[in-house]
């Protein structure tokens, strides 16, 4: 059976993309977070061209920060949005 | 005492104040911030993450409350639409004494604007909006903590 993951997106990750949320399963070549980046790329034009600087991103696995070399594991939820400006 | 909350009400300084007060100490520091007239702005949008807000916010309250012996932390981020001059933040630290309580406070909000998950946008006057960018001096102000 095979894993999946529920990815969000926020801010102007979430208005470039167009949506709030998307499915994403887990085939066996992924491990990290970057595996998954690699393969979201192929979705369309948009999520190319926002994936390709990661520089402007940031990661949380289930609610808490990661980077591209995290590695998933059993997270349910994987959060994808630009540097936070609360406050 | 530790209160986190996040949501399109406004909060009473007053009341959250004294709700701080009861849990005793002799020194009650706080923070409000609100949204800037910087000429032509109408509105402030804020976005966040709401399943990660409360664990961010409620791990740095507890890391302040740790570090400065700290008797209650209260801390409300409200979110949506909020008008030029209204509430956006309140942090309310509650100590034995004046230093804890004040550091405590500055502490809290450096590290809230570098790890909550919150997004700003600005609303213009003439109908034109865009995300705010993080600043350096936010970052450089949550590092000092670290040093």
């Amino acid at each position: 059976m095979s894993r999946s993951i529920n990815i969000v997106y926020f801010s102007w990750v979430r208005e470039r993309l167009g949506v709030d949320e998307e499915q994403f399963v887990l085939g066996d070549e992924v491990r990290t977070i970057a595996d998954i980046l690699n393969l979201l790329a192929d979705r369309g034009a948009a999520h190319a061209d926002i994936l390709s600087d990661v520089s402007k991103l940031r990661f949380a696995l289930d609610q808490d920060y990661g980077t591209p070399a995290s590695v998933i594991g059993s997270a349910k939820e994987l959060a994808i949005f630009p540097p936070v400006t609360g406050g | 005492m530790i209160k986190v909350e996040t949501g399109l009400a406004d909060f009473d300084i007053g009341s959250e104040t004294q709700d701080v007060a009861r849990h005793g100490g002799g020194a009650i520091a706080s923070f409000v911030g609100l949204v800037r007239d910087d000429g032509n702005l109408q509105s402030l949008e804020l976005e966040h993450y709401p399943a990660m807000t409360q664990k961010a916010l409620y791990g740095i309250a507890e890391i302040a409350k740790a570090d400065w012996a700290l008797h209650a932390v209260t801390i409300i981020h409200r979110v949506g639409k909020l008008a030029v001059g209204e509430n956006i933040v309140l942090v309310v630290t509650g100590s034995d004494h004046r230093k804890a309580a004040i550091e405590a406070c500055s502490f809290i909000m450096d590290r809230l604007k570098t790890v909550a998950p919150f997004w700003k946008k600005e609303v213009r006057l003439d109908g034109t909006d865009q995300w705010v960018e993080e600043r350096q001096s936010d970052i450089d102000a949550s590092k000092q903590w670290d040093e």
